[in-house]
């Protein structure tokens, strides 16, 4: 049985500078980069040297916690630099690639007739089991849990986000495949929710429950379908996956390659033709920011949407979740009497003396800056405006602050991913960093309870 | 290089020093800063606390004006008696008028922004945090909700205490649990009752003359400036509706502190917060509720015959229900007091019990109130001390609802000995 969602409570962001939707092959990236930070909370133990030649699909690293979870290269060729911070912790490994490339090539597997251990096995051998992540805590998902049941949003409706329903057209095939892995692993469902007037090529899955959604962001966030469909209760567990990296868990299953492949929407507005470039996960993002051509100098690239993305640079790489990179202007300008004037350019949730409510429809050029100082929490009822879940967003992040486990626990943490904060981040008055302080909850609270 | 940029030149050269909030207190308010975003969010909403601030700072103006003019006003009408076939210009906007409010309410205003802000500053400085902008707000509500003929010294005192001991040692702006503004008022009215009360304070040196009087001049004219409320409370509102009119009483034209009186202004104010999303509606619709079922309660007492003309509580209890919403501070204290984020109830849901017990027991004080026929900063401030108990109710209620749902978790067992087992399966 279909269940529709219809959020109410939320804000479309519009901003300039949305992707069009045609799709160029980026140019081939000389160095691929794998950045640790992309896997929160994975300890990393090298099973390859610096210098090593290694096929695209080879394991570079696995989890220090989880010694079958291997993380893998996207190309083949030479890992020419572990970048090291304090404490020789490892940041970035970075790959020469060659130019015939090599794949390893894993035996195939028969879903249907293999173990549920074997196919969780395969899936951490072909380095594909990082995509799936689990809340709470949202981390990769431990394999040995088993959870209640798997969400996939195959609906973004996050500022200048990669649309789904074009990125994922013809990959029918690939999708199938996975979903099959993926009813395999959970007891429960597999929700998947489209939104309600696309035609996502997700909606003709079979063994899914389909869900379609509708009203502004946050809905294509798959914590607001969680909480809307089957919320998380202490002790429970579910799994999330983002349809792009279905379809890499797809072709491995037909193919028995790991293929790191992606397309991936250009936005933001200081690109100047923003638009879709197929690439490869860890690519340069020099390698198609300049063919879009770039407005200006003082800009910010964002690996991922504005809301939720990290910052990255111009000479940074696509991260191993993301399917958007942004280049936004930065905003570390002043502005004359900027707290008083009437403000036509820039979007807000209030009326005080700013316009953005009476253009509903323009879209925006906004910049990074803070537009205001940190201060703390003040205002109320604004949250609870754009925040669609059933949990009261700033009980919660103060209980996170002043670090009452029993409070976290009791008022929601379990169900929450730091970007289900996003859009009250953005909103917030006192300029409170929202998913910092829920994800530094989440880690205090995997830490003391586990 | 232009005045920005010799801004930011101090501004990174005294960054971290012990002066340094105070300097961007003053560099933020000619300037929004430079910040950017870090991870998370990397664009943000327009607003900000000190835009927040300053639209509640609008809404009030309006009543600032029309106060300055009422002081003149009121002052007059009480030495030569109202004017017959009032008329907006020749009576009310007028220079003299305007005079008497520049002289009186100004400094009052003076002394509020100025100690208030100084002790912000001071505080800022000890502390090492930025000046947040909650006194912008306290500043301008001080002096409307006192007496005319305050002292400044006392004011200043007031204004002190009720910075210190009702927000900087809580922690500062957000973290106070009673009103600043209501606490330098009950201040004055616990520490000065003789002066705060009374029918002397109302109107300007209606005290004053009142004194010389009594000491035995004889060439001033005595200066009543009784109140509606302080009429209905000795039982004369026979008396009062020779002298006010209901018009009267919606316009302002009447005694009160300072900036309590001009019901419509203050109507429109509300309005201006609540479209503009600062204020809640929510709080102001229930303590309008809230206000006029005690009124109702009081108006049926009356009928029913319980309470009759000679007791005490009959000239208050009879007033027409609906006709407390414009006198005195009610509207004032709903629109502009009740409606601050950090003292009030956090829920939406809190909010209209909230908000609802402000209306219900400021009519409820103010007529049983002995000493003082006025209720409202009681009430805000009693309701201030609830609000964070309305809250945890209604923060429970969801707590319940997640606690509930554990009992149907479906909680799946960890398959790590299953797997452990296939493993030994595999070594032998």
């Amino acid at each position: 049985m279909s269940k529709d969602i219809r959020v109410k409570k939320g804000l479309n962001i519009n901003l300039v500078g949305v992707a069009e939707k045609s799709t160029s092959k980026a140019v081939l990236s000389n160095v691929y980069a794998i950045n640790l930070n992309d896997f929160h909370g994975i300890t990393p133990k090298m099973l390859v040297k610096q210098g090593a030649e290694v096929k695209a699909g080879e394991a570079l690293f696995y989890n220090k916690n989880i010694e079958d979870m291997m993380f893998v290269s996207p190309v083949s060729g030479e890992l020419i630099e572990i970048e090291r911070g304090a404490r020789r912790r490892i940041l970035k490994l970075k790959i020469l690639a060659d130019k015939e490339q090599s794949h390893v090539s894993h035996s195939n597997i028969d879903v249907n007739g293999s173990s549920v251990q074997e196919i969780k096995a395969y899936l951490q051998k072909s380095g594909c089991w990082p995509f799936i992540k689990q809340r709470p805590y949202d981390i990769i998902a431990d394999p040995n849990t088993t959870p209640k049941a798997i969400f996939i949003s195959g609906y973004s409706t996050a500022p200048l986000a990669a649309d789904l329903d074009y990125v994922l057209a013809g990959k029918e095939n690939e999708l199938q495949a996975a979903i099959n892995v993926l009813v395999r692993l959970t007891p429960g469902k597999v929700h998947v929710s489209v939104g309600k007037s696309t035609s996502s090529p997700m909606a003709g899955l079979n063994g899914i429950e389909l869900h379609k959604v509708s009203g502004p962001h946050p809905a294509g966030l798959v914590g607001t379908h969680i909480n809307k469909i089957d919320p998380i209760s202490k002790g429970e567990m579910v799994w999330t996956i983002s349809p792009q990296d279905l379809v890499i868990i797809g072709e491995l299953i037909l193919t028995g390659k790991f293929n790191a492949e992606r397309i991936v929407a250009l936005a933001g507005s200081s690109v100047k033709t923003p638009k879709y470039y197929k690439t490869k996960i860890g690519t340069e993002v020099a390698t198609f920011l300049y063919a879009s051509g770039v407005n200006g100098e003082n800009f910010r690239v964002i690996n991922g949407d504005v809301l939720t993305g990290s910052k990255s640079s111009q000479d940074g790489y696509l991260g191993f979740y993301n399917n958007t990179v942004t280049a936004i202007p930065e905003g570390d300008d002043y502005e004359f009497f900027g707290w008083n004037k009437p403000i036509f350019n820039k979007i807000s949730s209030t009326r005080a003396l700013t316009f953005s409510w009476l253009m509903p429809k323009k879209k925006f050029d906004l910049t990074t800056n803070t537009n205001g100082e940190h201060r703390a929490f003040v205002v109320t009822g604004q949250y609870e405006q754009v925040f669609p879940l059933d949990i009261f967003p700033m009980q919660l992040l103060k209980a996170c602050m002043y670090k009452d486990l029993d409070e976290m626990e009791q008022l929601g943490l379990y169900e929450v991913a730091p970007e289900d904060f996003s859009l009250t981040e953005f909103v917030c008055i006192s300029k409170q960093p929202h998913q910092q302080i829920i994800r530094e909850g989440l880690d205090l609270l995997q830490k003391e309870i586990g | 290089m232009g005045l920005k940029g010799k801004l930011h030149e101090i501004k990174q050269k005294y960054k971290g020093k012990k002066m340094a909030p105070a300097f961007n207190a003053i560099h933020t308010f000619l300037y929004a800063p430079d910040e950017t975003t870090h991870n998370g969010s990397h664009i943000r909403g327009a607003d900000d606390l000190k835009r927040t601030m300053n639209t509640v700072i609008m809404a009030l103006v309006p009543v600032l004006i029309f106060s300055i003019f009422n002081a003149g006003y009121q002052h007059f009408s009480a030495l030569n008696g109202f004017p017959e076939n009032f008329s907006l210009m020749d009576h009310f906007l007028t220079w003299d008028n305007a005079w008497i409010g520049i002289i009186k309410v100004l400094p009052l205003l003076a002394v509020s922004y100025g100690v208030g802000l100084l002790v912000e500053f001071i505080f800022a400085v000890i502390k090492g945090h930025e000046v947040e902008e909650g006194y912008l707000v306290t500043g301008i509500l001080v002096p409307l909700i006192v007496p005319i003929d305050t002292p400044l010294w006392m004011l200043a005192v007031a204004v002190v205490f009720g910075v210190v001991i009702g927000k900087e040692v809580f922690g500062g702006t957000g973290m106070n649990i009673l009103n600043p503004a209501l606490t330098i008022r009950a201040f004055l009215f616990f520490a000065y009752p003789t002066w705060m009360s009374g029918d002397k304070v109302w109107v300007y040196e209606a005290r004053e003359r009142s004194e010389a009087i009594l000491a035995g001049a004889t060439d001033v004219d005595a200066i009543s400036g009784e109140t509606v409320l302080g009429y209905l409370a000795q039982n004369k509102g026979a008396a009062m509706d020779q002298v006010y009119s209901t018009w009267d009483m919606f316009y302002g034209f009447i005694p009160g502190s300072v900036g309590e009186t001009p019901t419509l202004l203050i109507l429109l104010g509300g309005l201006f917060l609540i479209f503009s999303k600062i204020a809640s509606w929510r709080i102001m619709l229930s303590a309008v509720l809230g206000s006029l079922v005690m009124g109702l309660i009081f108006n049926q007492v009356v009928e029913m015959g319980w309470v009759t003309e000679t007791s005490k509580f009959y000239g208050l209890m009879s007033f027409d229900f609906w006709k407390h919403l414009i006198v005195g501070g009610l509207a004032f204290g709903i629109v502009y007091m009740a409606t601050d984020p950090v003292t009030g109830a956090q829920t939406n849901k809190g909010k209209w019990y909230y908000g609802f017990f402000i209306g219900f027991l400021s009519v409820m004080i103010r007529v049983f109130n002995p000493a003082y026929p006025e209720g409202v900063f009681l009430a805000i401030l009693l309701m201030n001390v609830f609000a964070p108990t309305i809250d945890h109710y209604v923060v429970r209620g969801n707590v319940k609802r997640r606690m509930k749902r554990l009992e149907n978790a479906v909680i799946l067992p960890k398959d790590s000995d299953g797997k452990a087992a296939e493993l030994q399966a595999e070594t032998v």
